[in-house]
């Protein structure tokens, strides 16, 4: 019989939550490095180069995995507007999710920057350095990351929405834990 | 309703880390911006130190060092180096004998694909102990109040250490006759894993010959920069790289208090400049001489100073980079 699945399969849960907290903090770290001349804005920098590398490859995996499985369909009720917000705001991710650690790295290499991860691996450079590219890359970084964090709140909202106001069970596809009905055993 | 709400603290979470909600933070951009007003900023050029020229050579490195840091700059072997003299200004312009601090930025690299970064000045010690100190003087020192640098010196009492150096310290005619120190103490950590606190200088081998001021300013505005190129014609320039180990109860975290004279220091090898170019189109002009920009084997110690120097010196970078069509290079892409 074939199943029309209601939830994401278990790795992809995984990797979801995992992810949701590397970029929040990402995020986080991002604007406080930004924001201090005293000793943690070394820490912070330090953090931010290795967890931006351990999301892009986790993005990598994230969307091999999603071209593999898929995902479970949005309710037909779904209004066409909120269908296609979540199409584009999902695409939108995935792009930052990958863009934005390649921007960081290609813009530390156009500054000439070693790029140190985990405090001993030494990334190559992936641009020669450059002002423009540089300058160019580093608007991007800097700007890209308040974009993506409104998007991450409006994911959220959006998230909230469909658990608390439609329970339409969209969110349920994605909870790390199953709903309680479906905890029983089924046939 | 609690949908907004979620949404609002995150969002309120996020603008407390930006610093948003707290002006009195010192952010790299609050630094950069007190070394001079917006009208005398020297567009696409550093913030600080903006007068300079670069040089390449060798660290010729003689393995003494190895017994205090495993990194691979310390193998007996001559390594990569390039740098730059400079001038501790923010006026890219400054005539030479007007500015009393000069100071030399420094790059060495390893086969291990490493590098070093070291940004040092002729001052002995830094005017001031801690970062918000130093804002604070770039601010006093800027202020149309009179009275500002009093008020100044009677919270930072330190800063009498560094007047007598600036106001007895004998100037010289030659970048090549500076001593360049350091400053601010780093770890090493050796083979064994054993950690040493540890500063560096480095001593010139040309004889120091004091010149009054007012001498150097009759030798024109770049006298320094013109010197320098001619005397590295004529020969290279060395500096022997001293590293001072700190006792146990040496400060480490105030680069404002120079250790004892009498500490163990360790010859580790010499920095031989062997040519001298323009900073316009030469390679030291992309270089952020980041000090937390450091070899396995050397990190950085309680000493405040380094981090708050790569967060002003990365804000600084991103300004001149971005400024580049103020600065325009004499060749771009053909050989003028």
């Amino acid at each position: 019989m074939i199943d029309i699945r209601h939830r994401f399969t278990p790795l992809q849960r995984l990797l979801h939550w995992l992810m949701a907290a590397c970029i929040l903090t990402m995020l986080f770290i991002g604007v406080g490095l930004e924001s201090t001349v005293m000793p943690k804005h070394l820490t912070l920098v330090s953090i931010h180069k290795s967890l931006g590398i351990t999301i892009l490859v986790l993005a990598l995996i994230r969307l091999a995995v999603r071209l593999r499985y898929g995902s479970p369909p949005l309710p037909a009720d779904l209004p066409e507007p909120m269908r296609l917000a979540a199409l584009l705001s999902h695409y939108a991710l995935y792009i930052l999710m990958i863009g934005m650690p390649l921007i960081g790295w290609a813009m530390l290499s156009a500054a000439a920057y070693p790029v140190v991860i985990y405090g001993r691996m030494f990334l190559p450079a992936i641009l020669p350095q450059s002002d423009s590219l540089h300058t160019l890359l580093w608007g991007a970084h800097f700007y890209l990351a308040f974009a993506f964090f409104a998007l991450v709140l409006l994911h959220v909202a959006a998230a909230l929405f469909h658990a608390l106001v439609r329970r339409d069970g969209v969110f349920e596809t994605m909870a790390p834990v199953p709903p309680p009905e479906e905890r029983a055993p089924a046939e | 309703m609690l949908i907004s709400i979620i949404i609002a603290v995150a969002a309120a979470a996020f603008a407390y880390t930006a610093g948003w909600l707290s002006p009195q933070r010192l952010t790299p951009a609050k630094m950069v911006e007190a070394f001079a007003p917006p009208d005398a900023v020297s567009l696409g050029h550093r913030r600080n130190h903006a007068k300079g020229i670069c040089f390449t050579g060798i660290f010729d490195s003689n393995g003494a060092g190895a017994a205090l840091s495993k990194a691979e700059i310390f193998t007996r072997g001559q390594y990569p180096a390039l740098g730059r003299f400079n001038l501790g200004t923010p006026d890219a312009n400054a005539p030479d004998a007007t500015v009393r601090v000069r100071g030399i930025g420094l790059q060495i690299s390893s086969p291990d694909g490493q590098e070093w970064r070291t940004a040092m000045i002729d001052a002995p010690f830094f005017p001031v102990a801690t970062p918000q100190g130093f804002y604070d003087l770039l601010l006093a020192s800027g202020s149309k109040d009179p009275h500002a640098m009093e008020t100044f010196a009677g919270v930072h009492p330190e800063i009498a250490a560094f007047g007598g150096w600036a106001k007895s310290a004998p100037w010289t005619g030659s970048y090549a006759e500076e001593r360049y120190n350091g400053l601010n103490a780093f770890i090493f950590t050796d083979n064994s894993g054993a950690e040493h606190a540890v500063r560096w200088s480095l001593l010139p081998s040309a004889e120091p010959v004091p010149v009054a001021p007012e001498d150097l300013a009759k030798r024109g505005p770049d006298f320094l920069e013109q010197e320098i190129t001619e005397r590295v014609k004529s020969g290279p320039q060395r500096w022997t790289m001293n590293v001072t180990v700190a006792n146990p109860d040496d400060p480490t975290a105030d680069p404002s208090k120079a250790w004892p004279e009498d500490r163990h220091t360790v010859e580790v090898g010499a920095l031989v400049v062997q040519q001298i170019e323009a900073e316009r189109d030469g390679p030291c002009r992309e270089i952020n001489f980041d000090p937390t920009v450091l070899p396995t084997g050397i990190r950085t110690s309680d000493d405040p100073f380094p981090a708050a120097r790569s967060a002003a010196y990365a804000k600084s970078y991103n300004l001149r980079s971005a400024e580049a069509k103020d600065y325009p290079r004499t060749a771009t892409g053909t050989k003028p």
